[in-house]
């Protein structure tokens, strides 16, 4: 019943760490798209335009409600039916990024309502431009409270970078697959992909907790 | 082909789609709730032994991927004598993997109790069981149910990945259609929109309606 192989795990270790760097890298160019690209659609949904506010809440509740597996199909086949073919990765990475860009942008919106409207006021009465009251009075205020959210997403994109292998980007579980179809053993790299996920998620969730409590102290909120 | 033309030869498969995909929603959610309440109470309680076995599923199913544990379960887990059929497979592999995150909500909204509760229960002497279960749980339920909400829709949107041990759900469905037709938009963008109608006019105003619902039994509203 039970008959793990331990020389066919050396044998499709190395494999798998190098499939584990893909994962990593995805995560990282997802969750940077994502960043940036959820910092845009939280300011957007604060405009004084009502059209623009709501397109854009709207279009966020729809990323957020439907499945990111779904979505990067779509991104990935909807290209080439009007003649932009993509590739995996830059597909995948738009889906991902997008998805999580949506979900970031609450977390956004969260920290930005925190700060209190005093602040507002007090750059409006210094004369300081929109532009520059968010980027020097309230996005530096907006962000500790953020921090909780941000973390637990940058957990979150790991582990759905799976769904990434469905398009075609090689990363663990696509080897895993790939492995288990050249091989027919399944046992060893569908539990060495839940191993390597367990050995990267815990600890990162717990550093992140750390940081965040740093994070707190040094700027005395706590 | 226009979308009214496409929407009238694929309807039946995209209704079948959406038949399983509610099933498999709501199957998992069922077992997620079960799973949920028993190591949500098992992590408080006395027993270091009880706690951590609920603490190794919790952080087993929190820490991998929901892809991860739908293909153990099903292409592993026959090694070792346990077979599922994919259907069942599914909603196990969804329903675990939530329950783990709704067991912290339960024990978060437990611990959110105040306890001058906990205290006037112990001084009313009544057992452990009790005062957990007519003081404290439906105290915690109102805590606990807005964010059971944003849950359940994370629950309906990992049911897609069923598709890919071939459960024929909505996502399925349209990966069919779209290898049929090659109208990638209309197949994948109608599955979205299934989707979106499920979780945004189905599972949030039954949520909101669940929610007014314990606040007035409770006397709250």
């Amino acid at each position: 019943m039970f008959d793990w192989r331990w020389d066919f795990t050396a044998e499709i270790l190395p494999r798998l760490i190098i499939a584990t760097g893909n994962t990593l890298l995805a995560a990282g160019l997802g969750y940077a798209i994502a960043i940036v690209l959820g910092l845009i659609l939280a300011l957007a949904q604060r405009t004084p335009y009502r059209a623009l506010t709501m397109t854009v809440r709207e279009a966020v509740e729809f990323i957020r409600s439907t499945p990111l597996v779904l979505q990067i199909f779509f991104v990935f086949y909807v290209g080439p039916q009007f003649g932009v073919r993509l590739s995996p990765w830059v597909a995948g990475m738009i889906a991902i990024g997008l998805h999580y860009a949506a979900y970031l942008s609450e977390v956004y919106r969260g920290g930005l309502e925190s700060v209190p409207k005093g602040q507002w006021e007090a750059a409006t009465s210094l004369n300081l431009s929109t532009a520059r009251t968010y980027f020097r009075i309230v996005i530096p205020q907006a962000l500790p409270p953020s921090l909780a959210g941000m973390g637990n997403y940058l957990v979150g994109i790991f582990k759905d970078t799976p769904m990434l292998s469905v398009i075609g980007v090689a990363e663990l579980m696509h080897t895993a697959n790939a492995i288990g179809s050249e091989s027919y053993r399944f046992l060893e790299p569908y539990t060495l992909v839940g191993v390597i996920f367990l050995m990267i998620s815990l600890p990162s969730a717990a550093l992140i907790r750390t940081f965040e409590a740093w994070v707190r102290r040094k700027l005395g909120m706590s | 082909m226009s979308y009214f033309e496409f929407l009238s030869v694929n309807s039946t498969r995209f209704i079948d789609g959406t038949l399983i995909t509610a099933m498999q929603t709501v199957l998992a959610a069922t077992l997620a709730i079960a799973l949920a309440l028993t190591t949500g109470l098992m992590r408080l309680a006395p027993n270091a032994l009880i706690r951590g076995i609920a603490t190794v599923y919790i952080e087993i199913f929190r820490g991998t991927s929901l892809l991860v544990q739908l293909y153990w379960i099903f292409f592993v887990l026959p090694l070792f004598g346990i077979t599922l059929e994919k259907f069942t497979a599914g909603f196990v592999a969804v329903g675990m993997n939530l329950g783990a995150y709704g067991a912290e909500l339960v024990r978060g909204a437990i611990l959110s109790v105040p306890r001058g509760q906990w205290e006037a229960a112990l001084a009313l002497n009544m057992s452990p069981a009790k005062r957990m279960w007519r003081i404290i749980l439906p105290q915690s339920l109102v805590i606990m149910l807005p964010p059971w909400g944003n849950l359940l829709i994370e629950l309906l949107k990992g049911t897609a990945l069923v598709s890919l041990i071939s459960v024929a759900d909505l996502m399925f469905e349209a990966k069919q259609i779209n290898a049929t037709t090659f109208l990638s938009a209309q197949a994948f963008g109608t599955a979205l929109v299934v989707y979106y109608v499920m979780a945004r006019f189905i599972i949030t105003p039954f949520m909101r309606w669940l929610e007014r619902a314990t606040a007035r039994k409770l006397g709250k509203a």
